[in-house]
């Protein structure tokens, strides 16, 4: 229930019932065969799995560094690696019995993920999401009404992600008899660090058989991005026990570390309580939470999941930033070179695996994960290059 | 058993002087002063004591000068004060350091609304080594064992939450919340108090009818203060509602 200290049920009383209903038909399914193969069905033939672990040629020979490779997530159905876990957690909501589901979004994937599910399904959806959120993601937000999911704006707060996770939980509260709540990343009370890692880890398993078959070895270094941590979580953790693999994680330093206009919790932050789950998060002297900044919406969070606060203590992962001008330049490079344009969260573990890759040898290996595409980030990148 | 009436407001809201002036409004005829201590994402409340939290911190509310509040008020009442608090500010400050200046500042109870009994182990016994009271929550789909669990870990009453969702006003008093109030008489040996959508004199009479041992109130006060804002006419608002509930609560003794 617990990685090392962290994680943990920090929830109102009422909560405490339909999470153990939860945990308890998450065990009863998870190993299931028959609801094994539903999933695979659907992860194969709805989402688009396996996804290719491509060589990045043209990357590769400009950096002069190590040989990179992407894990291409991007081109999963609604493009980014949310599906993986929306699909999972929806089918399981349906083996419960429940009609109804919620989840909140930041960049929008997990929310359009959410209701591509709702409608496979045939389930009511609503989203929360941020208005901050909703203006600068405004492709995703048609896309879900586009799916028949009700997009609920949320204009408490810091208007993003932490506050659509809040409005959620509210909601859930209210609902729990039936609706599922799809938490769309490895954050909030027990199970969903657990349960969310589980249905991502699909992504680490096929690049550890398909680097084997094409390089015949494990990689030196894998990059992700994390903001809540689901798609880092996803391809480290078949990785975790091969201590020769270096597993890095990279955090949204928006303007600078050393600004306040960040949203790296885990170089930054301390330990605290919220969303239910003891983890890192930022927050004031006085313990209230602070609100973030990165030019990607989906690392906009000022918590971590309490697996990443874990790997991070004991070692066993290295964290970093990577700021937003950074990644902008990585979003364009591999534009550029390989005719891919990646999400900005995804954009992060680039540079810094283009970074890293430029100091290693040639016949070193790194993979990084290419959790979105970039479409959805357009207008943003945009509106950026206008101001150059 | 005298019948109680606990009425909760926000420190600080709309600013950290107010407060001490509307919890003297409501001492004469609260038992028990609740004091909610200002949080950023405070997702167990609704929308009236969200905005409230905002005022406050907008305000310039911190955890500390909940404290100095406290002490001030205990030059002018006896009346029991219970703070309740989101844990993340509690575990920031350390859970010891924060009951001990609750203490200090002579604070009587605790309620953290995110700290369910299993989490509690290491502050319930801090509470009790400074003899400061806790409250737990228990909600209507709480099943018995966990009721008597609740029970047991609460040593000033027991909030029993009476809906399916967040603070605020609601119409009515539910059957959902009074066959829940039956169940919970039968299994738990502390008091009984019953809040959330808790608001007029008839609510207070027909939870009193139903078996409670006292009511919560907020929304309502919050909404009086955001109203009427740092002004007389709150104070003066402030008392009708307690003395308008408290009638209540004496209306539902008499049956």
């Amino acid at each position: 229930m617990r990685f090392g200290e962290y994680g943990g049920q920090y929830v109102p009383e009422v909560l405490k019932p339909p999470l153990k209903e939860l945990e308890r038909a998450y065990k009863e399914y998870k190993d299931d065969p028959e609801f094994r193969e539903e999933l695979d069905y659907y992860l194969k033939n709805y989402a688009g799995r396996e996804t290719p672990l491509y060589f990045a040629k043209n990357l590769t020979e400009k950096i002069g560094g190590a040989k990179i490779y992407l894990k291409r997530e991007d081109l999963l159905l609604g493009g980014a690696h949310k599906i993986n876990n929306s699909i999972g957690q929806a089918l399981l909501a349906k083996k419960m019995g429940k009609t109804r589901l919620i989840a909140e979004t930041g960049a929008g994937e997990h929310g359009l993920s959410t209701a591509m599910a709702g409608a496979l399904f045939k389930m009511k959806t609503r989203i929360y999401m941020g208005t901050v959120d909703m203006e600068r993601q405004k492709l995703n937000v048609y896309k879900m009404k586009l799916h028949g999911a009700e997009v609920y704006p949320v204009d408490t707060g810091s208007k993003t992600l932490k506050d659509a996770i809040n409005e959620a939980l509210r909601d859930w509260v209210e609902t729990f008899e039936y609706t599922h709540y799809l938490i769309g990343s490895v954050v909030g009370p027990h199970p969903y660090p657990t349960m969310v890692r589980d249905f991502q880890s699909v992504i680490g398993r096929e690049a550890k058989k398909q680097i084997l078959e094409i390089e015949g070895r494990l990689p030196d270094c894998i990059v992700a991005c994390v903001g809540g941590g689901s798609n880092a979580i996803g391809i480290f953790h078949e990785f975790v026990n091969y201590k020769e693999v270096r597993l890095i994680g990279v955090e949204a330093a928006g303007e600078g570390l050393e600004t306040e206009r960040h949203a790296a919790t885990l170089l930054k932050g301390r330990k605290g309580v919220l969303h239910g789950m003891l983890s890192y998060f930022l927050q004031d002297e006085d313990g209230q939470i602070k609100t973030t900044h990165s030019i990607s919406a989906g690392l906009d969070y000022p918590g971590v999941g309490p697996e990443h606060a874990y790997l991070k203590d004991i070692g066993r992962v290295e964290y970093v930033g990577v700021t937003d001008e950074e990644a902008l330049n990585a979003f364009l490079e591999l534009s550029r070179t390989e005719g891919i344009i990646p999400a900005l969260e995804s954009s992060h573990a680039l540079a810094y695996g283009m970074k890293i890759g430029k100091e290693m040898d040639k016949d070193e290996i790194v993979i990084v994960n290419l959790s979105g595409r970039g479409d959805k980030d357009l207008y943003t990148v945009m509106s950026h290059l206008e101001v150059k | 058993m005298e019948k109680k009436l606990v009425s909760f407001i926000v420190a600080g809201d709309p600013n950290p002087g107010a407060t001490l002036r509307f919890m003297r409004a409501l001492t004469k005829y609260s038992d028990i002063i609740e004091l909610g201590i200002p949080f950023s994402d405070p997702m167990a409340d609704g929308e009236t004591i969200q905005r409230a939290n905002i005022r406050a911190l907008k305000g310039g509310m911190k955890v500390s000068k909940v404290f100095d509040i406290i002490r001030e008020f205990r030059a002018y009442s006896n009346t029991p004060v219970v703070v309740m608090t989101y844990y993340n500010p509690v575990y920031n400050m350390g859970v010891e350091n924060f009951v001990r200046k609750l203490k200090e500042a002579g604070g009587d109870g605790l309620i953290v609304v995110d700290l369910p009994v299993e989490e509690a182990e290491d502050y319930l016994s801090i509470c009790r080594s400074y003899n400061i009271g806790t409250v737990f929550l228990a909600a209507p789909n709480t099943p018995e064992d966990r009721l008597r669990e609740i029970d047991r870990a609460c040593s000033l009453f027991l909030y029993l939450v009476s809906l399916y969702g967040t603070t605020g006003v609601r119409d009515d008093i539910s059957n959902l919340a009074l066959n829940f109030l039956k169940r919970a008489k039968g299994i738990c040996k502390n008091p009984i108090y019953v809040g959330f959508g808790v608001w007029k004199r008839e609510h207070a009479r027909k939870l009193i009818e139903g078996g409670a041992d006292g009511v919560v109130v907020g929304s309502a006060y919050v909404k009086i203060i955001e109203r009427y804002g740092d002004s007389e006419e709150t104070l003066k608002k402030l008392e009708e509602k307690s003395k308008e509930l408290k009638e209540g609560i004496l209306e539902g003794c008499k049956k």
